[in-house]
C-alpha cells in the first residue's frame, strides 16, 4: 500500500499537466486529493510493517539485469516516518498554494512530480533506484522556482539545480565504485550491507558519499544554495524544499553512507561533526542579521539541518533517532514558517523587508498569522512541548560523548536561535505598538482563507502532538535502528 | 567459414541491395514525375517513398536470416550486427521523416538518393570485419554526407560547411587509409580476427603505434572527438535538419561501433592501461586523452554558444567524450553500454533537430530567443524538447541517464580496481557543467512568457508524430532500459 | 503507584481555562478568569487538606512512562519542599488578576497568558523528572515574555527579549549539563538521581560513561546547571535582566514574576542542584556562599540607590532571595555533619522554604500596591514625584506599610520567621556570612523604611491631589494577603507543619 503513495503522486502529476490547458482550477483539487491520499496511504500502509522493526518489502522485480538493479521498494520504521512527513508537508503545501493562478496546472504538475520522487527516494531499497528518484527530483525543483518564484528566481533555481546535481554526481561516483568493489552484481541495500568492504575503501567511500548527500542537506559550507533557493522559491516549493528535500540528503547520508560504510564514520566524524556544529551556529548568526523575512527562515533552516547532521555523525542510537526525529520535526516547522512568510504575509503585504513590515501592525490586522507564527517560532526555538525540543534533546544527548564541544556550540546556536526568532516576531508582528499608529492601509488586507487555516492547523497539530507524545514516532524509529541493517554501525560505535 | 554462393550472398546482402535499388528508384521517379510540381509536394512524395523503402529494407533484415561470414570477413553477421543495422535503419528513418514538411532544396531526388547511400554506407560499416571494406563503407557514407550537407540551399553557409566537412573528412580518410596500409604492412592481414593475433606479437613496435594513431584519427573524425571535431559546429549549424540529424545519430552510432570493434576485437591485446598514474602505452591512454579533451572542450565551448544548433554540436562533441569512456570499458560491459547510449543519444538528438526544424520552417532564426514561450506557443513541442534536452543532460528517468550510467560502469569495470574511475569523475563533473547549458535552453522554452507579437506554432503532423514517438521512446527506454537489451537478445537469436 | 491525579488536574486546569478564554464572548472573560483561578485555589485547598503533614515523603505521586528511550517519565508529586510553592502559585494568580484591573483582566489574551503561566508554575513545582520539569521551566518564559512585551511600559524596548534570552541561555547550559548526567546515570528521574548521587554511584559512573574528561567533569556539569539556576534567581553577576524587566512589566505581572517565578530558581537549587551534585557543592561552597553574600549586599545597596519604586523593589527581591540561597548553602557545609550542625542546617532549610512562601506573598503584595499606586498616578512611580500620600490615602498607606514591614522582617509578620530561622541556622555554621548578611538586613531595613518615608510621609506632591484612597474592591483584594501575613507571622506552624518532615528526609542524603 505504501508504494501507492508514489504511483498516486505521479499519476496525479500527469493528470495535473493534462488539466493545464483546459481546466487549471481542477489541478489543485487533483493535487489536494493526491497528497491527502498519499498521507492516508502512508499512515495506513505503515501498519503492515512487521512489529519489532523489520523491513516490509513492497515491490521487488528485476529491472536492469545487465547491472543487477531491481525495482525494489521497501520500508522500515525510518522510511515510514519520513513518508508521513512528506504526506503532511505536501498536503500543507497544496493548501497554501490554493491561490496560485498563473499556470496552475503546470505548477501542481511539477509539484506532484517532486512529491512522487521524494516518496520514491524514501521507499527505495535498491541503490540505483534510490539514485534515480533522487535525480528525478532535481528538474521539478528548477522549474518550480524558475517559473513561479520571486527574488532572483532564475539565479536561485539554477544555483540550486547545479548544487544538487554536483552533490549527486559525487554520490554517483561513490555508488559506482561501491557497486564494483563489492561485486556480486547487485544494488540491493540489504545485500550490500552484508558484504562490507575493506576499511580503506569504506573510508573514502563514506567521505565521498556523505559529502555528496550532505550538499543537499545543507551542510556548511556547501549550503549556500539553500537560502538563495528557498527565498527565490514560491511558498509551496519553499515548504517542500526546506521541509522535505533537504531531508533527502540527510536520509541518503543515513541510508547509504552510514549503513554501508560504517568504518568510514570513525575517520570522518570529526570533520563532519565540526561542519555540522559550525553550521548550527553560523546559520543562526547570519539569520540574526537579515533584513528580509524569508532569508531569516532560510538561514534558520541551515541551522536546524546542522542538528540533523550532528546527530547522524554522532552515530549513537540517540543521535540517529534524534536526527530522524529532527528531520520530521523541522520538516513540519519549516513548512509552517515558510507558509506564514510567503503565503500569509508576503502575498498580502507584498514586502518581506522587516522594517517595512514593522510599520504595518500585523498583530492587529492578521491575528491568526501572528499566533501561528509565534507558535511556529517557539517550536523552531526548541521550546519544550514542541517536536523540536525532543529532537534537539536526543541529538545533543546522543552527540555529547563524542562531540561535547559541538554540543556546547549548538547550545549557543540555540540561544542565538531564540534571539533571531524573537527579533523577527517582534519586528514583523508586535512592533508599531508604541509608535503612532500608521495610517490605515489603502485597502484592508485579505483575511486568512480556509485552506491556509487548515494547513496551518495541520502542521501545528503535528508538531505539538509529536512534541508532547514523541513515542508516536520513536516507536517506529527505534526498532528500525535495531535491525541487522545497522548491526555493523552498532558494533563500531558501541550502542 | 562456409563459402557462399551468389544466391546466399544476395540474401545476406539483401538490405543493402534494397537500399541501393531504392536510391536509384527515388532519383528516377523524382526526375520523371516531379518536373512541374512544387518542391513541397515533391519532397513529401520522395520522403514517403524513401520511408517506405527503409521500412522494407528493415523487413528484409529479418526475412533473410544471417548466414555467417563472407570470405575474408567482408561481411559479418554477428548477433549484434542485425540489431545494429536495425538501429541504424530506425535512426535513418526517423531523420528522414524530418524532411517531410520542409522545402529547402529543389534537388529532392538527389537528396533522398544520397541519404539512402549514406545509410547504406553506415550499414556496410557495421557489417564488416575487414579493414578495406570498412574503408570503402566509410567513404561511401562520408561522401554522401558531404553532398547532403551542401543541399541546404536556404543557407549560404551550407556550402561552406560542406566544404569544411569534405576537407576535414578527406584528410581523416587519408589518415585512416595510411594507417590501414601500415597495419597491413606490419601484420599482413586486413581481417580483424587475424589482426589481433598478429598485432600482439608486435607490441612495442613504434610503427604499430603510428598505425594505430592514424586509424583512430580517422574514426575520431567520424564521431567528432577532439581534435578532429572542427567540422562539427559548422555542419550541425548549416546542414539541412535531416542531414544534421543523421550525422549526429546514425553516423555516430556506426562510428562508435566500428571503433569498438576495431579496437576491442582487432587490437585488443594492445590496449595498454589508462589508470590514474599508471599509464602504459596502448590505445587506452590515447582514448583517454581524446575523451578528456572532447569532454572539456565540448562542454566548455557549449557554455558560450548563442546558436542552438552550434550548442548541439559542441554538446555532441562532449557526448562523444563520454562514449569514448564507455569504449574504454571491458568488452562485455562496454558493448551494450555503448550501443544503448549511442542509440538513445541518437533518438534524442534527432528529436532536437526536429524541433529546431519546425522553428526554422516558421522563419525563426537559430537563436535562444526563438524558443521563448514555446510552452504556450506549442505545448507539444515544448514537452518534446524538454524530454530530448533532459535526456541529453542525463536526467532520469530518461534514457540519457542510463546511457551515461552504463558507459561509466563499463569503464570502471576495466582492470578490476577502478583504475579508470578518475575519468568518470571528470565526466560527471563536466556533466554538472552541461546541466547548466541544457537548462539554459529550457529556460526560454518553459519559463519565459512568449513575446507579445508571437503567434502559436503548429508543427506539421508528420513531424509532430515523429517527435512524440521519439520522446515516448526515450521515456520508455529510460524507465525500462532492459527493453533494448531484450531486443538485442531476441534479434541475436534470429 | 498512581494516586488520584490531583496534581495533573491542577496543572491542566489553567490550560483548559486559557483555551476556554479564547472562545468565550468578551464580557465573560473576566468572570471566566476569576472562576478558573478560583477553581485552582479550591484544588489547592483540597490538596493541602489531603497532604499528610506527618510524612516527609512524596505524596500524590503520578508516574507514567513518556519517552522511555530517553529515560523521561511524566512524574509528578509534592512534598514539603514544593507544596507551599504550589499553594503560592494558586494564591497569587487570582490576586494578580484582580489587581490587574477591569481592562486588562477583561482582555482575553492577557488572562489567557496569565493562566498559561500558572500552568507552567504548577508544572515546575510538581515535576520530578528533569525533562518534564524543564518543559515547564521553559514554558514559563513564553507567557512572561508576551505579558511584558504587550502590556509593559514604554521603555520596554528590549526588556522582554533580554529577559527571555538571558534565561533561555542559562537554561541551555543547564540542559547540556543534565544531558551528560543522563548519559552517566541512565535516567532523568530526579529522585533516582538524588539516590545515585548520594550513594556515590553517579560519581563513579561519570568517568566511566564519559571518559576523557578527567576529574573535573562533575564540576563542569555542576557549573552548567548552576548557571541556569543562577540566572533565574538571580545571582550576581547574572542579574542584568532583573531591573529592566521588573521596571518594564506591569506591576500586576511583576507580582507573578517576583512572587512565583523567582522562586523557581531557588526551588531548582533545592530539587536539582544540591541533590544531584552534593560533592561539587561542597567543593565550591566557599565561593558559592561568597556569591550569595555578595548578592545580598549588592542588591541591598543597589536598592538604596534606585530612583523608582519598581526598581527598588526588584533589588529588594533579589536581596531576599540571597538570604534563601545562603540558608540553602550552609546545609551543605561540612560543619553541618555534627549534631549541632545538623540541627542548625535543618533550621536553615526550614527557614528557606518558609521564606520562599513568605517572600512570595509579601513581594506580591508590595507590587500589588505599586500597581494600585500607579493606577492613580498615571504610571508614575519615581520617588522624586511622590510624597505625602498618607494624608490622602491613609488606608492605602496602612496596607502598604504592613507589607513593607513584613518584607522588612518585623516580628509578628510573616517575613520575620523565615529570616530568623535562616539566620539561626546560618550563624552557627558560617558566622562570617551571617554577619555580613546582617549588614544586608540592616541596609534593606533602611531602604524599605526610606521607601515608606518618601512615598507616604512629607509634603503632599502635585500628583497627590488627585490621589484617591483605595476603593472597597481594592481593599478586599489586599486584605486576604495582609491577613495571611499576620496569620503566618503569629502562627508560623501552619506553614512549618508542611515543611518540617520533608526537611528531615531531605537533609540526610545531602551530607554523605
Amino acid at each position: 500500500m505504501l508504494a501507492w503513495t508514489l504511483y498516486l503522486s505521479f499519476a496525479a502529476a500527469l493528470a495535473s499537466f493534462g488539466a493545464a490547458r483546459c481546466c487549471p482550477a481542477l489541478s489543485r483539487w487533483i493535487a489536494l486529493l493526491s497528497s491527502l491520499g498519499g498521507l492516508t496511504l502512508g499512515i495506513a500502509g505503515a501498519w503492515a510493517l512487521p512489529s519489532g522493526g523489520g523491513l516490509l518489502t513492497l515491490v521487488k522485480v528485476p529491472w536492469i539485469p545487465l547491472l543487477g538493479a531491481e525495482y525494489h521498494l521497501a520500508a522500515d520504521g525510518i522510511s515510514v516516518v519520513l513518508v508521513w512527513l512528506t504526506g503532511l508537508a505536501a498536503t500543507a503545501g497544496v493548501l497554501f498554494s490554493w491561490n496560485v493562478s498563473h499556470r496552475a496546472g503546470e505548477f501542481f504538475g511539477w509539484y506532484l512530480t517532486l512529491v512522487g520522487a521524494v516518496y520514491g527516494v524514501f521507499l527505495s531499497w535498491d541503490l540505483l533506484l534510490f539514485f534515480v528518484f533522487y535525480e528525478i527530483a532535481i528538474v521539478p525543483k528548477y522549474f518550480l522556482i524558475a517559473i513561479w518564484g520571486s527574488t532572483r528566481r532564475e539565479y536561485g533555481a539554477m544555483k540550486l539545480a547545479l548544487y544538487s546535481f554536483a552533490g549527486s554526481a559525487a554520490v554517483l561516483i561513490g555508488l559506482i565504485a561501491a557497486y564494483l568493489l563489492v561485486g556480486g552484481n547487485t544494488f540491493d541495500l540489504t545485500h550490500l550491507s552484508t558484504r562490507p568492504l575493506s576499511e580503506a575503501s569504506q573510508s573514502w567511500l563514506f567521505g565521498l558519499i556523505f559529502l555528496g548527500f550532505a550538499v543537499l542537506a545543507g551542510l556548511w559550507p556547501f549550503h549556500t544554495w539553500a537560502p538563495t533557493g528557498h527565498v527565490a522559491a514560491p511558498t509551496a516549493a519553499s515548504m517542500l524544499l526546506a521541509g522535505v528535500i533537504m531531508k533527502l540528503g540527510a536520509y541518503g547520508c543515513l541510508r547509504v553512507a552510514l549503513t554501508l560504510f560504517p568504518a568510514g564514520l570513525a575517520a570522518w566524524a570529526g570533520v563532519f561533526g565540526a561542519l555540522a556544529g559550525i553550521g548550527i551556529l553560523w546559520g543562526a548568526l547570519v539569520a540574526l542579521r537579515q533584513t528580509d523575512f524569508k532569508f531569516v527562515i532560510g538561514y534558520s533552516s541551515v541551522s536546524h539541518m546542522g542538528f540533523v547532521m550532528l546527530g547522524l555523525v554522532a552515530g549513537t542510537s540517540l543521535g540517529l533517532s534524534g536526527a530522524v526525529f529532527q528531520m520530521f520535526s523541522h520538516g513540519i516547522i519549516a513548512g509552517l514558517l515558510f507558509a506564514v512568510v510567503g503565503r500569509m504575509v508576503y502575498d498580502r503585504c507584498h514586502t518581506r523587508n522587516l522594517d517595512e513590515l514593522s510599520q504595518q501592525r500585523l498583530a492587529h490586522v492578521l491575528p491568526f498569522t501572528a499566533i501561528t507564527f509565534t507558535l511556529a517560532g517557539l517550536a523552531s526555538m526548541g521550546l519544550p512541548g514542541f517536536s523540536g525540543f525532543v529532537a534537539e534533546l536526543q541529538v545533543l544527548t546522543g552527540a555529547w560523548t563524542r562531540f561535547p564541544v559541538w554540543v556546547a556550540i549548538a547550545g549557543i546556536g540555540l540561544i542565538v536561535g531564540v534571539a533571531y526568532t524573537l527579533r523577527v516576531i517582534q519586528l514583523v508582528f508586535f512592533s508599531g505598538e508604541t509608535t503612532v499608529p500608521s495610517p490605515a492601509p489603502s485597502e484592508p488586507l485579505e483575511p486568512i482563507s480556509l485552506p491556509e487555516k487548515l494547513g496551518a492547523g495541520m502542521l501545528l497539530t503535528a508538531t505539538l502532538v509529536v512534541g508532547l507524545y514523541p513515542r508516536l514516532l520513536l516507536d517506529w524509529i527505534l526498532p528500525a535502528l535495531q535491525t541487522p541493517l545497522f548491526a555493523e554501525l552498532r558494533r563500531r560505535t558501541g550502542w | 567459414m562456409t563459402p557462399l554462393d551468389y544466391g546466399e550472398l544476395l540474401r545476406t546482402f539483401s538490405t543493402e541491395l534494397v537500399l541501393l535499388f531504392l536510391a536509384g528508384l527515388v532519383l528516377f521517379l523524382d526526375l520523371r514525375r516531379g518536373l512541374g510540381e512544387t518542391v513541397a509536394c515533391r519532397t513529401r512524395r520522395a520522403t514517403g517513398l524513401t520511408a517506405v523503402g527503409l521500412v522494407f529494407a528493415g523487413i528484409t533484415l529479418f526475412a533473410f536470416p544471417p548466414l555467417g561470414d563472407a570470405p575474408g570477413g567482408t561481411f559479418v553477421l554477428r548477433s549484434l550486427t542485425l540489431w545494429l543495422k536495425a538501429a541504424l535503419l530506425i535512426l535513418s528513418f526517423t531523420s528522414l521523416l524530418l524532411l517531410a514538411d520542409t522545402e529547402f532544396t529543389p534537388h529532392v531526388g538527389e537528396f533522398c538518393a544520397l541519404f539512402l547511400l549514406a545509410t547504406e554506407g553506415l550499414l556496410l560499416m557495421v557489417g564488416t570485419e575487414n579493414l578495406l571494406m570498412l574503408f570503402i563503407a566509410l567513404e561511401l557514407s562520408s561522401l554522401s554526407l558531404y553532398g547532403l550537407t551542401a543541399l541546404n540551399q536556404r543557407l549560404r553557409t551550407s556550402t561552406e560547411a560542406a566544404l569544411k566537412y569534405f576537407f576535414v573528412g578527406s584528410t581523416a580518410a587519408a589518415f585512416t587509409l595510411f594507417g590501414i596500409s601500415l597495419l597491413y604492412g606490419l601484420t599482413g592481414t586486413i581481417q580483424f580476427s587475424t589482426l589481433a593475433t598478429r598485432a600482439s606479437a608486435l607490441t612495442g613496435d613504434p610503427l604499430l603505434w603510428l598505425a594505430l594513431a592514424l586509424t583512430i584519427a580517422g574514426f575520431g573524425f567520424k564521431i567528432a572527438a577532439v581534435p578532429f571535431h572542427a567540422w562539427a559546429p559548422d555542419v550541425y549549424q548549416a546542414a539541412p535538419g535531416p542531414v544534421a540529424a543523421l550525422v549526429a545519430s546514425g553516423s555516430k552510432l556506426a562510428g562508435f561501433f566500428v571503433l569498438l570493434r576495431l579496437l576491442q576485437t582487432g587490437l585488443g591485446p594492445l590496449a595498454g592501461s589508462a589508470g590514474w598514474l599508471q599509464f602504459t602505452s596502448g590505445w587506452l591512454p590515447v582514448l583517454a586523452v581524446l575523451a578528456l579533451t572532447s569532454m572539456l572542450v565540448g562542454n566548455l565551448a557549449a557554455l558560450a554558444q548563442t546558436s542552438l544548433r552550434r550548442l548541439v554540436a559542441w554538446s555532441a562533441i562532449a557526448q562523444a567524450g563520454y562514449a569514448l569512456i564507455g569504449l574504454m570499458g571491458t568488452p562485455e560491459a562496454g558493448e551494450p553500454a555503448l550501443l544503448y547510449f549511442a542509440f538513445t543519444y541518437g533518438l534524442a538528438v534527432i528529436g532536437v533537430f526536429g524541433v529546431l526544424g519546425v522553428l526554422e520552417t516558421s522563419g525563426e532564426p537559430d537563436r535562444f530567443e526563438s524558443l521563448t514561450g514555446l510552452w504556450r506557443r506549442s505545448p507539444a513541442l515544448a514537452i518534446c524538447l524538454t524530454t530530448f534536452v533532459l535526456s541529453l543532460a542525463g536526467i532520469p528517468p530518461l534514457a540519457g541517464f542510463f546511457g551515461k550510467l552504463f558507459l561509466f560502469i563499463a569503464a570502471a569495470r576495466r582492470g578490476g580496481s577502478l583504475e579508470l574511475l578518475w575519468l568518470v569523475v571528470v565526466a560527471l563533473g563536466l556533466s554538472v557543467v552541461s546541466l547548466y547549458y541544457y537548462l539554459r535552453i529550457l529556460k526560454p522554452v518553459l519559463v519565459a512568457d512568449p513575446a507579445t507579437d508571437s503567434r502559436p506554432l503548429n508543427p506539421p503532423p508528420v513531424t509532430l508524430l515523429t517527435l512524440i514517438t521519439l520522446a515516448a521512446a526515450l521515456l520508455i527506454l529510460g524507465c525500462v532500459p532492459q527493453l533494448l537489451f531484450l531486443g538485442m537478445a531476441w534479434l541475436s537469436k534470429q | 503507584m498512581n494516586d488520584w491525579p490531583l496534581l495533573t488536574l491542577l496543572t491542566f486546569t489553567p490550560l483548559a481555562g486559557a483555551l476556554l478564554l479564547l472562545r468565550v464572548p468578551a464580557p465573560w472573560v473576566r468572570a471566566t478568569g476569576r472562576c478558573i483561578s478560583a477553581l485552582g485555589l479550591l484544588q489547592v485547598a483540597w490538596l493541602l487538606t489531603r497532604f499528610d503533614t506527618s510524612s516527609g515523603a512524596l505524596q500524590l505521586v503520578q508516574k507514567v512512562p513518556w519517552i522511555p528511550s530517553l529515560g523521561v517519565d511524566y512524574f509528578v508529586g509534592v512534598d514539603g519542599l514544593s507544596v507551599l510553592l504550589v499553594a503560592l502559585s494558586a494564591l497569587l494568580v487570582p490576586f494578580a488578576l484582580e489587581v490587574a484591573g477591569a481592562e486588562r483582566a477583561g482582555d482575553r489574551n492577557f488572562s489567557a497568558l496569565i493562566l498559561v503561566l500558572q500552568m507552567a508554575l504548577f508544572g515546575t513545582f510538581t515535576a520530578l523528572n528533569f525533562i518534564h520539569w524543564f518543559l515547564h521551566w521553559e514554558l514559563a518564559l513564553v507567557p512572561a515574555y508576551f505579558l511584558i512585551k504587550l502590556w509593559g511600559r514604554e521603555d520596554r524596548r528590549g526588556a522582554a527579549t533580554q529577559f527571555f534570552v538571558y534565561t533561555f541561555g542559562g537554561s541551555v547550559a543547564m540542559l547540556v549539563a543534565m544531558q551528560a548526567v543522563y548519559l552517566a546515570a541512565g535516567t532523568f528521574d530526579l529522585i533516582q538521581l538524588r539516590e545515585l548521587a548520594a550513594s556515590g554511584e553517579l560519581a563513579r559512573r561519570l568517568p566511566e560513561r564519559l571518559p576523557g574528561w578527567g576529574e573535573n567533569l562533575g564540576l563542569l556539569l555542576f557549573l552548567g546547571v548552576f548557571l541556569g539556576l543562577a540566572v533565574k534567581v538571580p545571582l550576581v553577576p547574572f542579574h542584568g535582566w532583573l531591573a529592566p524587566t521588573y521596571a518594564s512589566a506591569p506591576p500586576c505581572v511583576t507580582l507573578l514574576l517576583t512572587g512565583a517565578m523567582s522562586k523557581m530558581g531557588v526551588y531548582g537549587f533545592l530539587r536539582i542542584l544540591l541533590p544531584v551534585f552534593p560533592h561539587q557543592t561542597q567543593t565550591l561552597l566557599g565561593p558559592l556562599v561568597a556569591l550569595a553574600v555578595i548578592t545580598i549586599l549588592f542588591a541591598a545597596f543597589a536598592a538604596l540607590a534606585q530612583p523608582d519604586l519598581r526598581r527598588m523593589l526588584a533589588y529588594s527581591s533579589m536581596n531576599h532571595l540571597g538570604y534563601a540561597l545562603l540558608g540553602l548553602l550552609v546545609a551543605m557545609d561540612p560543619a553541618a555533619r555534627s549534631i549541632a550542625g545538623a540541627s542548625a542546617a535543618t533550621t536553615a532549610l526550614s527557614g528557606v522554604v518558609l521564606q520562599l512562601f513568605n517572600h512570595g506573598l509579601t513581594a506580591a503584595a508590595l507590587f500589588a500596591c505599586v500597581e494600585l499606586l500607579e493606577r492613580r498616578t498615571n504610571g508614575v512611580s519615581r520617588f522624586d514625584q511622590l510624597g505625602g500620600l498618607r494624608t490622602v490615602a491613609p488606608v492605602f498607606a496602612g496596607l502598604m506599610g504592613i507589607s513593607v514591614f513584613a518584607s522588612l522582617g518585623l516580628p509578628g509578620l510573616n517575613g520575620f520567621i523565615g529570616e530568623f530561622l535562616i539566620f539561626a541556622g546560618v550563624f552557627p555554621i558560617a558566622p562570617l556570612a551571617a554577619l555580613l548578611s546582617l549588614i544586608g538586613l540592616l541596609v534593606s531595613a533602611w531602604f524599605l523604611l526610606n521607601l515608606l518615608q518618601r512615598v507616604f510621609q512629607g509634603p503632599l506632591v502635585e500628583l497627590g491631589r488627585s490621589f484617591t484612597d483605595l476603593t472597597v474592591r481594592e481593599i478586599v483584594t489586599l486584605v486576604p494577603a495582609v491577613t495571611l501575613m499576620f496569620l503566618l507571622g503569629i502562627v508560623p506552624q501552619l506553614a512549618l507543619a508542611f515543611i518540617n518532615p520533608t526537611i528531615q528526609r531531605f537533609f540526610t542524603p545531602l551530607t554523605p
